[in-house]
């Protein structure tokens, strides 16, 4: 790890004043910062710790039904929070599939949304990244693309996303508030992540300073609860990032779907929302034919950046499991491996 | 340039010079307070060896940066047994086997009293074996450690019905 300062921002203003410096970056809990900086692919020149401004960690639901999610907030606390995992399972399901216990703990909301790519060549400083060294050239491109993108990849990067939460939230049309030296704005959050085009270097859509104080629902988003699920993919059944995950949200009404959403996780360089899908599944009953038509549709402009076309038939797959299990209703428990496509459901055997 | 920060650890309430803000948690208990019992495994949040409670909540101390805990409390697992007597957990881990070469084991335990105070996955093997995920053991005791922390798990709240004198490992 290369030195750096250390301020201690105590407010807002504060903190964006210091953020905003050629360098620095912001620190929460550091849980995936840290370990970029320990291996050399993060090195700012200063950290700005966030973690002692006042009011950030709250999670508060608004009169209009919306839940704003304080950037601080730590994960753990959220998805064990009983109103919140009734109100938005799907979400609560996501972030208790990721990670391990001690780092849900430190992890906070906004730091989940922050988190970089795990693809191996970004972290691995001796092998070529665009994303690390604009210019460099990618490694992953005729490497190991198991965690690679099928959708929204460019030349310049394959790289995925890893966040399990984002995929959700989404789904729910989630916003992001951000505070920044410009001042305050709200942006929606399946247009904060970018894909990699010819910059892959820049990842969001914050400017220099800008950092995330809430992630908003919209009331709206709590009108999925009861048919809700996120089922993820991985080479172990805990503690493992997506190879491939769904977030699935049914609104039926008189047996029809009324309202759809659907999003994929591992399959891009964000959160990927499937809205071909969702347009495919209103007003359909919600049976077989209509998921494996949403499935086509959600995955029709996927191509392998590598050895990876397994994961386009993985994840029209998945994405007909995830529907199904939404439509058979969200569990009144979540399932002790949460995001588990291995747990035994009612539906399991027609599949 | 040096900044003290505040740390309770094990109970006791210390000022300790930081003298570069790169110093982990994990750094700063081994090499600076000499707590060698939180070990330095992987050293990047996946294996668990280094875990320790902070306010009260189990974590990777290896991803922490130790000038950003200034007022923070820490439970290593130096800070479990009360003089001879060893914490349910511990007790546990011995009468089940819960390790053999015993480099994971202190992260274990500190987990395991971490994951029952979140008293998120109850009597459930399945679950606890989920909650335990972020500890790997590379002897494979993994059988043991989940019978010790059902059974720890099971005494403590038998314990707790009987209202005891409250242990520093399972405050409030």
């Amino acid at each position: 790890m290369i030195p750096f300062e250390y301020l201690r921002a105590t407010d807002l203003a504060g903190a964006v004043a210091a953020g905003a410096a050629p360098g620095a970056a912001y620190l929460a809990a550091g849980t995936n910062l840290l370990d970029l900086m320990k291996g050399g692919v993060s090195r700012p020149a200063r950290l700005v710790d966030i973690t002692r401004l006042p009011g950030l960690a709250a999670v508060e639901r608004r009169d209009d039904g919306s839940l704003r999610i304080g950037a601080l907030a730590r994960n753990s606390d959220l998805a064990h929070d009983p109103a919140f995992a009734r109100a938005y399972p799907a979400v609560a399901e996501a972030l208790l599939s990721g990670a391990s216990a001690q780092l849900r703990n430190a992890a906070t909301a906004a730091g989940n949304v922050m988190q970089r790519t795990r693809c191996p060549y970004f972290t691995d400083t001796a092998s070529a990244c665009n994303k690390r060294e604009p210019g460099s050239g990618c490694d992953a491109i005729g490497g190991e693309t198991r965690l690679h993108a099928i959708l929204g990849w460019s030349e310049a990067c394959i790289a995925t996303h890893p966040s399990d939460f984002c995929v959700p939230l989404v789904a729910l049309d989630a916003g992001v508030e951000i505070a920044g030296p410009a001042g305050t704005r709200s942006i929606a959050l399946e247009a904060f992540h970018r894909l990699p085009g010819d910059a892959p270097e820049r990842e969001t859509v914050l400017e220099p300073g800008e950092l995330i104080t809430a992630l908003v629902l919209p009331p709206e988003a709590a009108g999925f609860a009861g048919h809700s699920r996120y089922l993820k993919v991985r080479d172990r059944t805990s503690y493992a990032f997506a190879v491939v995950s769904a977030a699935a949200g049914l609104r039926l009404e008189g047996g029809r779907i009324a309202e759809a959403r659907l999003a994929l996780g591992g399959v891009a360089l964000k959160p990927w929302r499937a809205r071909e899908a969702e347009a495919v599944l209103a007003g359909r009953a919600p049976d077989e034919a209509a998921f494996r038509a949403a499935a086509d549709a959600a995955l029709a402009g996927a191509k392998p950046s590598g050895d990876n076309a397994f994961k386009i038939e993985l994840a029209r797959r998945l994405v007909v499991r995830a529907l199904q299990r939404a439509a058979a209703g969200t569990p009144e428990r979540l399932p002790a491996l949460p995001g588990s496509v291995l747990a035994p459901a009612p539906e399991a055997a027609h599949v | 340039m040096s900044v003290d920060i505040v740390l309770t650890v094990n109970g006791t309430r210390r000022t300790i010079p930081i003298p570069d803000p790169r110093i982990t948690l994990l750094d700063l208990l081994r090499e600076g307070l000499h707590l060698t019992g939180a070990k330095k495994g992987c050293d990047r949040g996946q294996c668990g060896a280094c875990t320790v409670l902070v306010d009260g909540r189990r974590i990777n101390a290896c991803l922490a940066l130790a000038i950003s805990l200034d007022g923070a409390e820490v439970l290593t697992i130096e800070g479990l047994a009360e003089g001879d007597r060893l914490h349910p957990v511990q007790e546990a881990f011995i009468a089940h086997d819960g390790f053999q070469c015993g480099f994971c084991t202190p992260g274990q335990i500190m987990s395991a009293v971490g994951l029952i105070r979140e008293a998120q996955a109850g009597l459930d093997p399945e679950r606890v074996r989920e909650a335990m995920s972020g500890n790997l053991c590379r002897c494979g005791a993994y059988a043991g450690i989940t019978e010790a922390v059902l059974e720890a798990q099971g005494a403590m709240n038998q314990h707790q019905k009987q209202g005891p004198a409250t242990r520093q490992g399972e405050a409030a």
